[in-house]
């Protein structure tokens, strides 16, 4: 195997699970995220898009394959750790019961998270972006739009300040303007810190194209082009 | 207090009581004949066939006929309390198995020590041992079936919010944590719930029999007090050891949940 390239963030090599029919669900998969790189991943449905994503948030058990972040190896013990540093955020975004504040508050529940708290501030000032009030906090998260659990379950992870944010396709839910809004919020985030870096899942080839720094397509549980930026 | 045993004759025409269950199936066409039919002769079969095994065993009162019996009542117990659940993950029959084990023994054996002093029951091992056993089998499977089936619905029916709190770096016990309180709060549930009515709405069979055999009420109240304390612990034993061998199951230590690994089995 080849070692993962200096700037590599996160690196994924020859990433493999086969379903319990023998079917190939990621054959062989390799992948690098570098600091401050945003990356989509484009391809048609049951390509393995998603797939990729729970790969590479450990959730799943694979076949075989290796998984570095910023160059180490990831220890069993290690996983929830990790998951706080690569944050999947899953594409039908799920809320506990209670309010928008209680599922923001959830993450810091966790070891993983105790050292720090819930920051309204922070919050607040990402909500105007979204044109939103700071009365959203208090709704309860059952009455909520699909949409508007989409933007809960993403302030979710990017409050966290992970270091790779895996986005199953974050707007899908969205109205165009929301969209727009959710699209900004993703770039600030990513300029806020450069060793941050994204991997979105989309359909739409625009937004691809308006966020990624590179493009990548998958089709039948393989990669099979790279647009843009290095390979 | 006189105690009189029952003819053949009076079983008979308490049998015969069944013909009403029968009449009202054929009345209003529950289509149940068949099943009380069998139900009546599986209960005459079971009990009478218990009857000779406990007469035997009682007259023999060996120490390994006693255990012999109660294990093979631990492993039935374990495997009805799986038998009863909807949804089943490999290993689930040997969790079943230790629960009832890790459950029962450790209870009866304080039963055997500290309540009922061996001084006792040591020249009649049988007389003690297999009708305690029995009533806290009898209601530990029930709390490790209810807790097993809990788990694995609502780990399945809840697998979104599971893998949510995984993916935003929580441990597997934190993530699972609430559906393994869930699943330990059910299964507890129906003892609590009888203890509340217990003597209001709700004559214990053991006590009952006991009075019926010529014993003292208030001595008859006392075992049925031992009894309800005995069944409460080792049902919270026995489903919290089945709840939490499944969760070790069903997560592994890098922390995954293998929601590919929970099957239903009933439609």
């Amino acid at each position: 195997m080849t070692t993962s390239e200096p700037h590599s963030l996160l690196h994924a090599e020859r990433l493999r699970r086969v379903a319990e029919d023998g079917i190939l669900l990621l054959d062989g998969v390799s992948l690098s995220l570098s600091a401050s790189e945003t990356v989509a991943l484009i391809g048609p449905p049951g390509s393995g898009k998603t797939l990729l994503l729970r790969a590479l948030a450990m959730l799943d058990a694979l076949n075989g394959g290796d998984l570095r972040l910023g160059g180490d190896v990831i220890t069993p013990e290690g996983v929830p750790h990790y998951r706080s540093q690569v944050i999947y955020v899953q594409q039908r975004s799920t809320l506990i019961e209670g309010t928008v504040r209680d599922n923001l508050a959830l993450p810091f529940s966790f070891n993983s998270h105790a050292a720090r708290s819930l920051d309204e501030d922070r919050i607040a000032s990402r909500l105007k972006g979204l044109g939103r009030e700071l009365a959203f906090l208090d709704r309860t998260s059952t009455d909520l739009s699909g949409g508007e659990s989409q933007i809960v379950a993403l302030l979710r992870a990017m409050q966290l300040n992970p270091a790779v944010l895996l986005l199953d396709e974050p707007t899908s839910s969205l109205d165009q303007q929301t969209s727009f809004q959710v699209e900004s919020l993703l770039c600030q985030w990513m300029q806020e810190d450069g060793n941050r870096a994204m991997l979105i899942v989309t359909h739409d080839e625009a937004q691809a194209g308006r966020l990624a720094d590179r493009i990548i397509r998958m089709d039948r549980a393989q990669i099979v082009d790279i647009a843009g930026g290095q390979p | 207090m006189s105690y009189h045993d029952l003819s053949t004759l009076d079983v008979t025409v308490a049998a015969l009581l069944i013909l009403v269950n029968g009449a009202i199936s054929l009345a209003l066409g529950l289509g149940l004949e068949r099943r009380l039919l069998i139900a009546a002769v599986r209960t005459v079969v079971q009990l009478l066939l218990l009857g000779y095994v406990l007469k035997w065993i009682f007259g023999a009162s060996h120490w390994l006929a006693i255990v012999g019996l109660m294990l093979a009542m631990s492993a039935i117990a374990g495997v009805s309390a799986v038998r009863r659940t909807e949804r089943r993950y490999p290993g689930v029959w040997l969790n079943s198995m230790t629960a009832v084990m890790a459950s029962a023994w450790v209870v009866l054996g304080v039963a055997l020590t500290g309540v009922i002093s061996p001084a006792v029951w040591s020249s009649s091992p049988a007389q003690y041992a297999i009708p305690l056993m029995g009533m806290i089998l009898g209601n530990t499977l029930n709390g490790i079936s209810l807790g097993l089936d809990r788990l694995t619905e609502e780990l399945t029916s809840r697998r979104a919010e599971v893998e949510m709190r995984l993916c935003l770096g929580a441990t597997r016990w934190e993530a699972a944590k609430p559906f393994v309180a869930n699943a330990i709060r059910t299964g507890m549930v129906p003892i609590i719930n009888s203890m509340m009515v217990v003597g209001l709405v709700s004559l214990p069979g053991m006590m009952t029999g006991q009075i019926l055999a010529g014993a003292e009420p208030m001595a008859a109240v006392r075992y049925q007090i031992v009894i309800m304390f005995l069944i409460a612990a080792g049902t919270a034993l026995g489903t919290t050891s089945a709840v939490l061998l499944g969760y070790r199951r069903l997560f592994n230590r890098r922390h995954q949940f293998l929601a590919g690994s929970i099957r239903k089995v009933r439609a």
